[in-house]
């Protein structure tokens, strides 16, 4: 099985890979990241066969490194995901994404009467349940959930 | 005693327990003598960019009781604003103008936003269905008024639970003070869980009720609101529910003889005006206590008490 994965999705010599991505959100984390406008080599497998998740999808980007705001930003629409740093085909750093405490500047908020939706201001949201991923708005305290995100661009 | 002096007030959260009671304390003062001149070298400003007649009113009163000179507008329609300026340009300009700017806005978050680019404090007077925060404060001065203490309180709030926002803020201020809620409102218009959630979460108890009888016996306070049309999107479901939650002087047989009524105003026919004449009835002295909560807000902020 393991060679049949390496057939499937190719390894890369240097860049991310982001692996355990829940299938319904493979292509998010594509759009989110901007990978659709990356210039270099993005390999993209989904409804891989997966030991821990029964199926998954996994991207590889090759020279390019996330960001720490990236991994938040992944967390949040995978939060299962794992994310690999590959340099010279050896794991640098492996880290399974956190959903952070505060994201600024990443996701619009939901209602429409906040002031951010009708002035040019940084969004600012408060993440106030992890696990069901609500996030508070900093400035009309109201709640945007998992189902209602939408990102104020692409990174 | 907290130093208020330089403090934003956009929240009901943005002050603690004690600091809430440091402002009643000061109101008090204020309403035992209220031209005390105290910031006769300040200038307020008060940005109303939607219409107010009570929360403008008291505000302006509160500043020239105290001697403070009063800028400001009450029609954006007159302002830069019209050309298309926006609040942080214009909020950025009047903190040049002014030692403190009182903002309504019908935009939700607008007062945070504006306390982060104003050079001196801000007091939200109202951000769309957001907060209003010095309503909630004047509420709590006129039940510590009408009650003696505002703690361990039987509240009852009835009319629109879902929409209006005092009652939003009153549950969040009363959860500090062990109160028990007693929640009237026709079924479209019930408290939302997240607010009764955090009832839950302080340990304290709330029951709900459909007919305003059921709470007349146990209230020490009923406080009435007001359905208001505009928070409705579908005009049929405010038409269903107006007259659900009306106070007449009849159903106010068998209350606690300390009981008071209030209502944030400006009242429909929510409240009939045979209630007026009944010792329950305090609304007009609870929109009167705004203008001394307003001159301890203002005196506090601006370091004069």
């Amino acid at each position: 099985m393991g060679n049949k994965k390496e057939i499937l999705v190719s390894a890369i010599e240097n860049g991310t890979v982001i692996d355990h991505i829940p299938t319904n959100a493979t292509y998010q984390v594509i759009h989110i990241l901007g990978l659709d406008k990356y210039e270099d080599q993005v390999l993209i497998g989904n409804n891989l066969d997966s030991q821990k998740y029964i199926r998954k999808g996994i991207v590889k980007i090759k020279n390019k490194y996330l960001t720490e705001e990236q991994l938040g930003m992944v967390a949040l629409v995978a939060p299962t995901a794992t994310v690999i740093f590959i340099k010279h085909f050896e794991v640098s750093r492996k880290v399974q994404v956190e959903i952070p405490d505060h994201v600024d500047n990443v996701i619009k908020c939901v209602n429409p009467a906040c002031i951010t939706n009708s002035e040019v201001i940084p969004t600012r949201f408060d993440v106030v349940d992890k696990r069901n991923l609500k996030l508070k708005c900093h400035y009309c305290e109201k709640i945007t959930a998992k189902d209602s995100i939408k990102f104020t661009k692409d990174m | 005693m907290s130093n208020l002096k330089g403090r934003n007030l956009i929240s009901i959260t943005d002050f603690s327990k004690e600091e809430y009671i440091q402002v009643l304390d000061i109101a008090e003062d204020f309403e035992k003598n209220p031209k005390q001149p105290i910031l006769s070298d300040k200038v307020v400003a008060t940005l109303f960019f939607e219409p107010s007649t009570r929360t403008r009113l008291s505000f302006e009163s509160a500043a020239n009781q105290l001697g403070a000179s009063v800028i400001g507008f009450s029609n954006p329609s007159a302002t830069s604003m019209q050309k298309g300026e926006s609040l942080h340009d214009t909020i950025t300009m009047v903190s040049s103008y002014s030692d403190l700017i009182v903002m309504r806005n019908p935009k939700e978050g607008s007062s945070r936003y504006a306390s982060e680019v104003a050079t001196v404090p801000v007091i939200n007077a109202g951000d769309g269905a957001n907060q209003h925060p010095t309503q909630c404060m004047l509420d709590l001065y006129s039940i510590r008024k009408t009650q003696g203490t505002l703690d361990n309180l039987q509240i009852a709030l009835v009319g629109d639970l879902k929409y209006g926002r005092t009652v939003h803020s009153l549950v969040q201020a009363m959860c500090n003070f062990n109160a028990t809620f007693h929640l009237v409102s026709p079924i479209e218009l019930k408290l939302p869980s997240s607010v009764k959630a955090s009832i839950k979460e302080m340990g304290l108890k709330y029951y709900q009720y459909t007919d305003i009888k059921d709470i007349v016996p146990t209230a020490d306070i009923i406080y009435m609101t007001r359905v208001q049309r505009e928070r409705f999107p579908d005009p049929l479901e405010y038409e269903r529910v107006k007259d659900s939650c009306i106070l007449n002087a009849a159903m106010l047989n068998g209350c606690k003889p300390t009981m008071r009524v209030l209502h944030p105003l400006p009242r429909v026919n929510e409240i009939a005006t045979d209630v007026d004449k009944t010792p329950y009835a305090y609304y007009f002295q609870q929109a009167q206590n705004g203008v001394y909560v307003r001159q301890a807000l203002m005196a506090a902020i601006l370091g004069a008490r």
